[in-house]
């Protein structure tokens, strides 16, 4: 059995406590023993990616200890592995630093890569657009990027493929940004909202009911817009679909 | 001076520890048969008119045609009949921007962009192949190569005082990216290819 | 001219570019075309991830033996008869130029296209001088014409509609008012720079590579105009920034490979010119430049910025650039390498440009030297914001929010008064002062986190 500690990032915890817990009830159904460690509060990407990655020491020292003794951290977002990933330091403990990059994945590739889930016994009979995030595909390679020559993978699309009566589909610009961007969302607010309109608009030419990802903060934004224009069009992560 | 001095010393200090030159891969060569079908398809795409001939009979009978019929025309090419004195790397351009048409050879082409190396050795001036109106490059097909790797390995670009690859006609998409052929230069490029 | 007063934050120009949607719209679409080009011809050679590859070891080798190599491509240039320059900054490039000018008592100049050029605001000062310096790639003509910088390093005019073209046309070269089919406007343009070419004393054009082992530079366009110049006028200076440098000839056939493809999706420019001796009765110079490129050198995480083969290929991609256009990067250089290289030459000017991406990889993945470009502009912001560029208010919310994610009781107290402040008074977050709500709305406010749900739930 694997020993799974979630790492639900912050806002996610906040606003959208459901994700978190479709991702916690798929884990143990898969047959993983899931811990949430209840001190954790989120992993700093805010602040470095708006160059402050100086600031983030004491919130990478109370993620590091959240997680040090973790055989997997696994997290329903991306963005927020891949700052874990790339950027998780602690000088009180590098090593268990070290042990946590190297341990953190996102929800998606832990399903394929670790648990190699082959088959789900789910049914989700609706139209749903992808919506593929940067951080996860560019960051973490959970799919083929179309800019590169290289043969074509989807590890979310590969677990949707299971889910009976999903209607995939992806929008014309199969990979370009939603323009959320972290606080890019507000300081470049005018470019944000516009690049988050295109991408809704090429998803609406394929009558979707739902846009889904893997990332909660691109949902998010998507979301604001989509509820802004009173679209009929729903947001759902994939952790709820595979849960459904 | 001093700058020259100040730059190369700020370089020496701040570059970083020597990295090894990687080595060339070898790049095969292509089938010819390929090599010419690739290389007529690429012409073509890019606004290139290929002709393909068994000798020089028809070019020259281009020639004569063109010049019987008032158009300026420079052959450089010695297959083809004398060729033009009147031309010489003093000629102003005000004279050369009278040209119509010119003869050109081409030392070698490439199959993934069509392109054909010119150089001093075969024109009379530089300005020639930009500054006439319409162009006329003959390459041999056993010339041919498959890419730019090949290229290089087979000629010298250094060996004159000045070459150039000549990939189709002049051409612009400055304006709303429509593509419009007759930028600056030759508004048209022929190619013949003599097997 | 083309000299920026003061430069305006690139997300208040970019606000103000897409307050026209459709101009935004059309914007986007035309460079996501030049985009899908190049995806289409980089898809059909197996060996593109490769040749990436190799041309950015060419340029990390070049780069680390740098100095050798200039001197070796000195050394070889002079033997062919060609003078060499160095200048250490933007004012002595054009001084450079002036004192050749002036020499040869030159009153008219034709020039290709040359970023460094533009970098160096050699236009304004030549013509401060009274000098007529002519742009001759016609995308350059366009935008001199109207008295702007380039918007595009590959595609000068890209943020013009042929209407403006044919405003401008009709202006400066009276063709016929209204008559916008680009094939005319380019002819008119053909007539008029066919003039130039021929008047012309002195050409300049920039280099696009220049090879240590031979003294020799190559220059690429499509045109034909750097040609144009360069053999018509008696005298032809090249001006290159050092970074500049391939080591040998043969390495030319992997960058050659490479630019065009990424740029336009062309498999080559048309015209592929490699200039080794002037011709006879012909003056050939070489302006080396650094203008901070040592510097840039010396920062480790910069370093291979200098790598860059100017093909835009990061312009066209990204998502922000497309519907922010190039002016709004306030710089010669504008795009995701504009952001990288021009903090470099100066910060105060340029903090905001960091900050204009989302960090989305694009860049870093069409980039046919393999720049690491989104990895740079990440580490630019915490240079900037370690340097003192950050806005005080920015630094101070910041501050907060380190203090609140550094303490899981602080921050289980905010996110509950945050998620009730946000339940039961939308009008008091929901405002205009609010950038988030602005065009979107805030998510709606559960009423437990999952914190709570877990704790609640774990056992049962």
């Amino acid at each position: 059995m694997k020993k799974v500690s979630l790492f639900i990032p912050c806002y996610v915890d906040q606003f959208y406590p459901n994700i978190a817990v479709a991702t916690y009830e798929l884990l143990q159904k898969l047959g993983c023993e899931v811990d949430y460690p209840l001190n954790q509060t989120c992993c700093g990407q805010p602040l470095a990616n708006s160059g402050f990655n100086g600031m983030t020491s004491a919130c990478n020292k109370n993620f590091t200890e959240n997680f040090k003794d973790a055989d997997y951290v696994v997290c329903p977002s991306g963005s927020c592995a891949l700052h874990i990933k790339e950027h998780l330091h602690d000088d009180a403990n590098p090593a268990a630093a070290e042990r946590i990059r190297n341990r953190v994945y996102e929800l998606t590739e832990f399903l394929t890569d670790i648990l190699k889930v082959k088959q789900l016994n789910v049914s989700f009979p609706h139209k749903v657009g992808m919506h593929i995030s940067c951080h996860g595909q560019r960051g973490l390679h959970l799919s083929s990027m179309t800019e590169l020559v290289s043969p074509e993978f989807s590890k979310p699309e590969q677990l949707l493929n299971m889910v009976k009566g999903l209607e995939l589909s992806y929008p014309k610009r199969k990979d370009e940004c939603c323009g959320f961007g972290g606080t890019f969302c507000v300081f470049e607010e005018a470019v944000s909202v516009k690049m988050g309109k295109d991408r809704l608009t090429e998803h609406e030419e394929n009558n979707i009911e739902y846009i889904t990802g893997g990332d909660v903060s691109c949902l998010m934004h998507l979301e604001g817009i989509l509820r802004r224009q009173k679209s009929p069009v729903k947001i759902i992560h994939i952790a709820e679909i595979l849960n459904s | 001076m001093s700058s020259r001095e100040d730059i190369l010393k700020a370089i020496s200090q701040n570059k970083p520890a020597l990295v090894e030159s990687p080595a060339m891969p070898v790049y095969p060569d292509s089938d010819q048969t390929s090599v010419l079908e690739q290389f007529i398809q690429t012409a073509e795409l890019i606004g290139s008119k290929v002709i393909q001939l068994k000798d020089w009979q028809e070019i020259i009978l281009e020639f004569e045609n063109a010049k019987a019929n008032g158009k300026f025309v420079v052959n450089t090419i010695s297959e083809i009949g004398t060729p033009d004195v009147s031309i010489d790397e003093m000629s102003s351009s005000v004279d050369l921007e009278k040209i119509d048409l010119s003869f050109v050879r081409g030392q070698l082409g490439v199959a993934e962009n069509s392109a054909i190396w010119v150089d001093d050795s075969n024109l009379p001036n530089r300005l020639l192949p930009f500054i006439c109106q319409h162009l006329v490059l003959v390459v041999e097909a056993k010339t041919l190569v498959a890419t730019m790797h090949q290229a290089y390995e087979k000629i010298n670009t250094f060996k004159t005082g000045w070459g150039a690859f000549i990939a189709g006609p002049s051409k612009t998409a400055d304006i709303e990216q429509s593509l419009v052929i007759g930028a600056h230069g030759a508004r048209s490029l022929v190619i013949y290819i003599l097997s | 001219m083309e000299k920026f007063l003061k430069p305006v934050e690139h997300a208040v120009a970019a606000e103000k570019f897409i307050s026209d949607e459709a101009r935004t719209n059309w914007h986007d679409e035309t460079l996501w075309f030049v985009r899908a080009k190049r995806d289409k011809i980089v898809h059909k050679l197996p060996e593109w991830e490769s040749l990436r590859e190799l041309g950015s070891q060419i340029k990390n080798h070049a780069l680390s033996n740098l100095d050798t190599y200039l001197l070796a491509f000195e050394k070889n240039a002079q033997a062919n008869g060609v003078k060499v320059h160095w200048a250490a900054d933007a004012k002595e490039h054009n001084e450079i130029i002036l004192e050749i000018a002036r020499k040869n008592n030159v009153k008219k100049i034709v020039k290709s296209k040359s970023m460094l050029t533009e970098e160096c605001h050699l236009n304004p000062f030549l013509i401060s001088k009274g000098i007529e310096v002519v742009d001759t790639d016609l995308g350059e003509r366009i935008v001199q014409f109207r008295n702007e910088p380039p918007s595009h390093i590959v595609l000068p005019a890209i943020h013009l509609k042929k209407q403006d073209v044919s405003d401008t046309f009709h202006e400066h070269l009276h063709t016929e008012k209204g008559n916008n089919d680009p094939q005319y406007l380019t002819e008119a343009a053909r007539q008029h720079l066919r003039n130039k070419f021929i008047e012309a004393d002195l050409s300049i054009t920039g280099v696009n590579f220049a090879v240590a082992e031979t003294g020799g530079f190559v220059v690429c366009t499509n045109e034909g105009n750097a040609d144009m110049g360069a053999h018509a006028a008696k005298i032809h200076i090249a001006c290159m920034g050092f970074e500049k440098i391939i080591p040998k000839a043969e390495h030319l056939s992997v960058f050659l490979r490479l630019l065009t493809r990424s740029a336009t999706g062309q498999p080559i420019t048309t015209y592929s010119s490699h200039f080794h001796r002037p011709r006879k009765g012909q003056e050939m110079h070489i302006v080396i430049v650094d203008n901070g490129r040592s510097k840039q050198l010396g920062r480790e995480d910069f370093r291979n910025s200098l790598k860059c083969i100017r093909c835009a290929a990061c312009f066209n991609t990204c998502p922000v650039y497309r519907r922010s256009g190039g002016h709004s990067y306030h710089n010669a250089t504008a795009g995701p390498i504009g952001s990288i290289l021009n903090p470099n030459i100066n910060m105060r000017e340029n903090a905001d440009l960091p900050f204009a991406s989302t960090l989305c990889g694009s860049c870093t993945n069409v980039c046919p030297v393999k720049i690491n470009i989104h990895e740079q502009l990440w580490k630019w912001r915490q240079v900037l914001t370690e340097e003192g560029y950050a806005s005080s208010g920015k630094t101070a919310g910041m501050k907060g929010m380190a203090f609140v994610l550094s303490y899981p009781k602080v921050f289980r107290f905010a996110g509950k008064a945050g998620r009730w402040i946000i339940r039961m008074f939308p009008g008091l977050v929901n405002n205009t002062l609010n950038p988030w709500y602005k065009q979107r709305e805030m998510p709606v406010a559960p009423k437990h986190s999952f914190r709570d749900w877990y704790i609640k739930n774990k056992k049962a």
